[in-house]
């Protein structure tokens, strides 16, 4: 089954509780790190690189010998990534170009070709014997996050295995969408603050309207009765698990250790949480 | 003629959670005559710290969306080919759009041989105007799922620019989003400074060095604050190292505080809270050096 761990805030814990979760179901699930404007996992699960891609885009390239500077390009286009620049031409901005295609078909000259760009990277690492991290990278400057996202969901493990579990952006935008949608299952990971209740609500909505089964994970608790639990109970969500506060974790964390590291205790309870979530679906 | 060009310094993290929000809104105390903006449009949270009254919103449509005709579709196929962002749903031979992975590039409308593709605004959220003890506040709403993200993020900048240049205030201080993506790129394109705030960890660390990265490409200089700075010593040093590598300058360092938590809770900033506590002096040194800084470089 596809799991997906979100959360709508950052630093709530997301990547903290999907290493753990992966580490605790190693031999049956693999990893994909679908954060790929800041991925992390890679800082704590270390491994040996075995494969590495590049995530291409198509992207226009103008004939200037065949453009008559007419301008349909530029007014095709509903991102604004081509301006009409004088005698210069027409000017392409790579970083505002969702690769659509729309400027190739409005040009009535034929010179308009589409070249495949690189916009970010995928890569395979191998952790312990035989599980595998696939990591998602964007190249700095490019706004085609959720390009690359579906490019590495798409990717082809080495070994089939029963569960893939995704680690995915903070937020509620596109990026989101890309790295939750067609999971079987969403995990979202909050704390019990204000800040993270908030940002939890506008998830669960976003979660919603794509129709997703999910359930929470409350991290950093001083006590089981929280606003996170009280808000699940409120809403009839269901809480998967709780996670104490301590100093542990912080500074285990810190020094690049993991949940399990700090908190050996859980294994047993992640392995539980997903034999009750493949029992579910 | 400064007054007339106000100054925008954006707040970014790459990593999430680092403290952001809750250091502009301390920040926000120290800084006279000013515009706040939450750019963080998909989990804003600025206003919750603000205690914000008078809440004027406007509904926000950001781009369009495709919208297919069933009577007048004859299912030749040809949008589905051409859709890149695999937005066309075929049910039993019945074409329809799906509007969360629809883009609006208009590539299906123009090249649908029926026009039986119709083109909408699309409500992509809201953005507001708030009065706060601290200035105005421009903040927003996406809809979950939502695009035009990024030019969400603009439009609330160019909100806070007009008011600014309104109100004639110097600085515009604005929460910015976390990552390195589409709405940090709208956040940071043609601001005069950014304020990272890090945490000494080893994913703070590489999440500093990748918005550093960014940085520089779009070349705005960059200031640094170390929030938990007590956390680990070893990474400490180790950001300073790479604030100094970048170019960047470190402004300061803050210990780890339930204080902000606590804050939080009481809805208001750790300066409202707890004005007498350690850390909201050392905010206010920090404050103080980060407007010295401002003040003293010469205008180009």
């Amino acid at each position: 089954m596809n799991i997906a761990i979100a959360s709508g805030k950052g630093g709530t814990g997301k990547t903290t509780f999907a290493i753990a979760f992966f580490l605790a179901n190693q031999e049956r699930s693999r990893l994909l790190d679908c954060d790929v404007e800041e991925p992390n996992v890679h800082l704590f699960l270390k491994g040996k690189v075995v494969k590495e891609e590049k995530v291409t885009l198509l992207m226009p390239e103008i004939d200037n010998s065949l453009c008559t500077n007419c301008g349909k390009c530029v007014t095709a286009c509903q991102f604004n990534a081509l301006a009409l620049a004088g005698k210069a031409g027409v000017i392409i901005f790579t970083e505002l170009c969702h690769s659509c295609g729309g400027c190739a078909l409005a040009c009535p000259e034929g010179a308009i070709k589409e070249i495949d760009t690189e916009v970010g990277s995928i890569s395979t690492t191998l952790v312990g014997d035989s599980s595998e991290l696939t990591t998602g990278l964007l190249n700095i400057g490019h706004s085609a996050a959720p390009a690359v996202i579906i490019a590495v969901k798409k990717n082809k493990p080495i070994k089939e295995v029963a569960h893939r579990i995704v680690d995915s952006p903070a937020g509620t935008s596109c990026s989101f969408v890309a790295s939750v949608s067609k999971s079987d299952y969403v995990i979202l990971v909050t704390e019990p603050t204000p800040f993270g209740l908030h940002d939890l609500a506008l998830a669960i909505e976003g979660i919603r309207e794509l129709k997703l089964p999910f359930g929470v994970v409350v991290n950093r608790i001083s006590s089981p009765d929280n606003l996170a639990t009280a808000f699940c109970k409120k809403n009839d969500i269901p809480v998967l698990l709780q996670i104490e506060e301590s100093r542990l974790v912080a500074e285990t964390y810190s020094r690049g250790g993991t949940l399990l590291d700090a908190l050996p205790h859980l294994k047993q309870d992640l392995r539980d949480l997903l034999d009750r979530l493949s029992g579910v679906i | 003629m400064a007054h007339n060009d106000p100054k925008e310094i954006v707040v970014i993290s790459g990593k999430g959670g680092t403290g952001k929000t809750s250091i502009t809104a301390a920040l926000a105390s120290f800084f006279p005559n000013k515009i706040l903006a939450d750019c963080d449009v998909d989990a804003a949270d600025l206003h919750l710290l603000l205690n914000i009254s008078a809440t004027e919103k406007h509904d926000y449509y950001g781009g369009h969306v495709a919208e297919i005709d069933p009577d007048k579709c004859n299912s030749c196929g040809l949008c589905e080919s051409l859709c890149r962002f695999d937005a066309i749903d075929v049910k039993e031979g019945k074409y329809a759009v799906q509007e969360m992975s629809c883009e609006g590039c208009k590539v299906c409308v123009d090249a649908c041989p029926e026009k039986a593709i119709a083109w909408h605004p699309a409500l992509n959220g809201a953005w507001m105007k708030s009065e706060t003890k601290h200035g105005p506040l421009f903040h927003a709403r996406l809809i979950p799922g939502s695009e035009n993200s990024g030019k969400l993020v603009t439009f609330v900048r160019e909100k806070a620019r007009e008011k600014a240049i309104e109100n004639k205030a110097p600085y515009i201080l604005i929460d910015g989003p976390p990552g390195i993506g589409c709405p940090v790129i709208a956040a940071v394109t043609g601001a005069h400074r950014l304020l990272m705030v890090t945490e000494p960890t080893p994913s703070g660390l590489h999440d500093l060095e990748r918005v550093l990265q960014l940085a520089a490409y779009f070349k705005v200089p960059s200031y640094i604050l170390l929030n938990k700075a007590d956390i680990n010593k070893d990474y400490k040093e180790k950001t300073e190292k790479c604030a100094a590598q970048y170019g960047a300058k470190f402004i300061g360092s803050l210990p780890y505080s339930t204080l902000f938590t606590e804050a939080q809770l009481k809805g208001v900033s750790i300066l409202d809270a707890f004005p007498d506590s350690e850390i909201a002096k050392e905010l206010k040194a920090i404050a103080e050096n980060l407007i010295t800084h401002l003040q003293e470089e010469k205008q180009c």
